[in-house]
């Protein structure tokens, strides 16, 4: 089937403002999904699970809260890793204080309680923008590092300092092996990116990008900027708590809060930046970028040396992660400020012109 | 009382330090519009420099002019941070002229990324020691006033004098030079410094590179007091409230900026820190800066930010 | 022409408004009536744009009475202004550049969408109805301004003068009472101004919307408002029907210097 879409006309507005206007685009996405669910289960290896699709599943879903903020509501954030964090200590003190909590209640009500600090944290931005809005996002940063570090409580007075949560379980079904917990993520996310693509497709989505682009304008139409704003500190910070929770319980099982370092905010930011401000999809591709980027520097690099009879070191390798990622960031802002996600489309748009171009 | 002192006192050395890396950043943001996340590992990248440069010269000189090793090793550092700074002109700025601060902020913690990745695969990565002769030794002062006197660091005392010479340098740099008034200019309007012929990249490689030398004088004195290693990078993270607070576009908001800080973490810590575990200071200095953030956005200094449409 | 000037609608009294020590308004009172065009000119730097600031809010001036359909609005947020049913269009074009034409308008129905934020999220029947009432009506704005073709492009590729009229359809989408046009024709050639033209009469005259124009082109001021406001100096020196405002000597002066 080539990819066209002449002889597709909407008759209804309905139609016109589904989220796949051309067919095979529709077709693709379902197509992916479902190799998702029953060609990749067949597939991977569990080591593939573990160290690959597992985080890249989670870190999308933080991706995509962030992007909801960075990208579509134009409000910078570098404090992305602390509501993963909330995330996880919210919805593991949720499971552990309350008898016979059910998981996926449990990671959504850790997600509320990120959603609650965010819009706290998010008070800020009605009153400063840009670089100052930065630092106060640290703020949330530095306070949860030294709060679930030091308030016994929340740890539930845990004499190592980290927490870790075991036998999870949805109905009765165990969630174990790597290829169940690959489940269980992959159901959370396609849920929660659909819920993302309504938000951005609808008036709270055209009301974020309004106040990204003009934010006097936006209130000059009648646009309330606390309001917009503070939903997508909100929602934001749902979508990257309950990733957060996911991240401690499925993926990690017990951690430390140094696994939602301010690294872990900068790394959330990249994946949003070489992705794609502003596009769900480049949520996807930003995330699978650095979660596959370091492996395959591991790789790669050391057979690279071999060849000029050069020994390259471990360090010498984080080294070069550093030098990569850097340089990517700064390549992506100058070259393509709309990151992968943009280049997908003019791959699609040159498609569907092909092969007659003029 | 005395113990009071102490802390103050204390505090005030810290934040003398805070003040020059702040410094770096308001130079910067002065003349480019860039807030430079990147100031802490120019830090460490010039601390480094100096640091290996310094071992490896003494090594060169047969290990018996450490004096001479470390001039040396000053400007070969400064040399790496002009580069440094040319390149980042060259690679970045230049291409991301009249971006939003947002862009140029990420831009900058990229080139935080590179800087940190390119100054360990250089110099390493381990922990080296800078010496440039400062007396470790304490010394007992006011004995008179308060009961066993007040210890202060000769080091830290010789750190502060010479952060503030730095300031009073680079005061006279920019009110009193010609590359200081282009460099107000391009700060002011780029387009109009431009127009009458002040060129733009040079005020800008000019700044950087002022900047570096900034960082470089701050790594040295944090380096010698604490050895350098990859922690330095995160004093950035330490000096953002200070700008916050002082105000993005102010030299003396810096400074002052920095000391208010310095006090506040060291009494909190002391003073506060044992009713809630301790290790309070990092946040309590962004807290400081939000809630300034929230009452008096343009910080102590700034200038006060019109809407218009 | 077939409308019919009403009552006054809004009452500007004794209106100023300092920035620091600079005075941008100094007492100044003018009132707009309802379904009439009501143009303010003057020379750069009047106070023109201050003025529109302080109608919907932008600007809150230090003293004087704004009266609204008989009541005193008190401080009031530029969102709330909106609410009441006053829209605007920029001088430099205020559009989101980031979005298409379709959304730009659409975010004018804004104050209109009542689905919270649950049922957006899931695209459940009542919010996805709403989007489609909504889509009609901004349909009905995109064919009115002739502007079908370009529903679907990103504004931020536009020529200025498409984007001129995307910035009323934003505006129009509000269904305001009121609407503030500033310097709608400003940079624009012949045939677009008189495409300009002929949408701000026609809304006049189809949606009874009451307009408050800035203008620089005396042509089109003097051909196409009810009353004139004169500033200069941010003081007023005129108001009336275009022909007594083209008489006054004192309007004379401000436009063509005391030399003259």
């Amino acid at each position: 089937m080539i990819y066209r879409e002449n002889g597709q006309f909407k008759t209804t507005y309905a139609a016109d403002q589904q989220i796949f206007t051309i067919a095979q685009d529709k077709v693709f996405v379902l197509g992916v999904i479902a190799f998702a669910f029953i060609g990749i289960p067949l597939l991977a290896d569990e080591y593939m699970f573990r160290a690959i699709l597992i985080p890249f599943l989670i870190l999308s879903l933080a991706a995509l809260g962030v992007n909801l903020l960075v990208g579509y509501c134009g409000q910078i954030t570098l404090g992305a890793g602390a509501f993963m964090a909330i995330g996880a200590y919210a919805a593991y003190n949720f499971m552990i204080r309350i008898d016979g909590m059910p998981l996926i209640f449990g990671l959504l009500l850790g997600g509320l309680a990120s959603a609650g600090m965010g819009i706290l944290f998010g008070i800020p931005s009605l009153r400063v923008r840009g670089l100052y809005l930065a630092v106060a996002t640290l703020a949330a940063q530095f306070f949860c590092d030294w709060a679930f570090l030091r308030l016994g409580w929340f740890t539930n007075y845990s004499s190592s300092g980290s927490v870790s949560i075991s036998n999870l379980s949805v109905f009765g079904w165990g969630i174990d092996s790597p290829l169940e917990k690959y489940l269980f993520c992959l159901c959370f996310i396609v849920v929660f990116a659909f819920v993302a693509k309504n938000l951005t497709r609808a008036s709270i989505g055209r009301q974020w990008m309004a106040i990204r682009d003009m934010d006097v304008a936006a209130e000059v139409i009648g646009i309330r900027p606390m309001w917009a704003k503070l939903s997508a500190f909100a929602v934001s910070s749902f979508f990257v708590g309950v990733a957060g929770a996911l991240w401690g319980f499925v993926h990690l099982g017990s951690w430390e809060p140094a696994a939602f370092s301010v690294d872990r905010s900068f790394q959330l930011l990249f994946m949003v930046i070489i992705g794609g401000m502003g596009s769900i999809l480049g949520s996807f591709f930003g995330a699978a970028f650095i979660v596959v980027l370091p492996i395959f520097l591991n790789q790669v690099l050391p057979a690279l040396g071999h060849l000029f009879g050069i020994e390259i070191s471990t360090a010498g390798i984080s080294h070069a992660e550093l030098i990569i990622f850097g340089s990517l960031i700064v390549f992506f802002l100058i070259v393509e400020p709309h990151g992968l996600a943009r280049l997908w489309s003019i791959a699609k748009e040159k498609l569907r012109l092909w092969p007659f171009p003029h | 009382m005395g113990f009071f002192v102490e802390t103050l006192i204390g505090g005030l050395m810290a934040g003398m330090l805070y003040s020059l890396v702040a410094l770096g950043f308001v130079l910067i943001f002065k003349a480019s519009g860039v807030f430079n996340f990147a100031q802490g590992a120019m830090v460490l990248f010039a601390a480094l420099a100096m640091a290996r440069f310094s071992e490896w010269a003494n090594i060169a000189l047969g290990g018996d002019n450490l004096f001479l090793a470390n001039v040396i090793a000053f400007f070969a550092a400064g040399v790496v941070m002009f580069i440094a700074a040319w390149a980042i002109e060259r690679l970045v700025l230049r291409n991301l002229v009249n971006q939003e601060g947002a862009t140029l902020l990420m831009a900058t913690l990229g080139i935080a990324y590179v800087l940190e990745g390119i100054g360990q695969t250089i110099f390493g990565s381990e922990v080296y020691p800078i010496n440039v002769g400062m007396p470790k030794d304490p010394v007992i002062m006011f004995e008179s006033l308060f009961e066993g006197g007040i210890m202060i660091n000769k080091e830290d005392f010789i750190a502060a004098l010479i952060a503030a010479i730095l300031v009073a340098v680079l005061t006279i740099f920019f009110q009193k030079t010609p590359v200081g008034r282009a460099l107000r200019a391009v700060a002011d309007d780029h387009q109009a410094a431009q127009s009458i012929g002040i060129p733009l990249n040079r005020t800008w490689v000019i700044v950087w590179f002022v900047a570096g030398l900034v960082a470089l004088v701050a790594g040295i004195i944090w380096g010698s007091k604490l050895g350098v290693q990859f922690s330095l990078a995160t004093v950035a993270m330490r000096a953002l409230p200070v700008v916050i607070l002082g105000g993005l576009t102010s030299v003396p908001g810096a400074i002052v900026g920095g000391l208010i800080i310095g006090v506040g973490e060291k009494l909190s810590e002391v003073y506060l820190g044992p009713y809630v575990g301790g290790g309070i200071e990092i946040w309590f200095a962004y807290m400081l800066a939000l809630v300034f953030l929230l009452f008096r956005p343009q910080g102590l200094f700034g200038e006060k930010i019109i809407d218009r449409v | 022409m077939s409308r019919k000037i009403g009552d006054v609608i809004l009452d500007l009294q004794n209106i100023s408004l300092r920035f620091g020590g600079v005075n941008a308004l100094t007492d100044i009172s003018f009132d707009v009536r309802e379904h009439e065009v009501r143009a303010i000119i003057g020379p750069n730097g009047a106070g023109k744009s201050s003025m529109l600031n302080v109608i919907n809010g932008v600007y809150h001036p230090q003293d004087g009475k704004i009266m609204y359909r008989g009541k005193e609005r008190k401080k009031m947020e530029p969102h709330m202004a909106a609410s009441t049913g006053i829209a605007r269009t920029f001088q430099n074009i205020a559009l989101f550049k980031g979005m298409s034409v379709l959304d730009n308008i659409m975010t004018g129905r804004n104050l209109k969408i009542k689905s919270n934020l649950l049922l957006q999220a899931l695209w459940l029947g009542p919010a996805q109805k709403e989007e489609i009432e909504h889509r009609k009506k901004v349909e009905e704005i995109i064919d009115f301004l002739e502007i079908q073709h370009i529903r679907k492009t990103p504004v931020g590729r536009l020529p200025y003068g498409l984007q001129k009229r995307v910035d009323l359809g934003r505006a129009l989408a509000m269904e305001p009472q009121i609407l503030l046009l500033d310097e709608p024709m400003a940079g624009m050639n012949v045939e677009e101004k008189q495409d300009m033209c002929r949408f701000i009469l026609d809304v006049n005259d189809q949606f009874g919307t009451t307009i408050v124009l800035i203008e620089h082109d005396m042509g089109v001021v003097m051909d196409i408002s009810d009353r004139v406001v004169v500033l200069d100096y941010g003081k007023k020196i005129g108001d009336g029907v275009p022909d007594e405002v083209r008489a006054s000597p004192e309007v004379i002066k401000a436009y063509l210097g005391a030399g003259h």
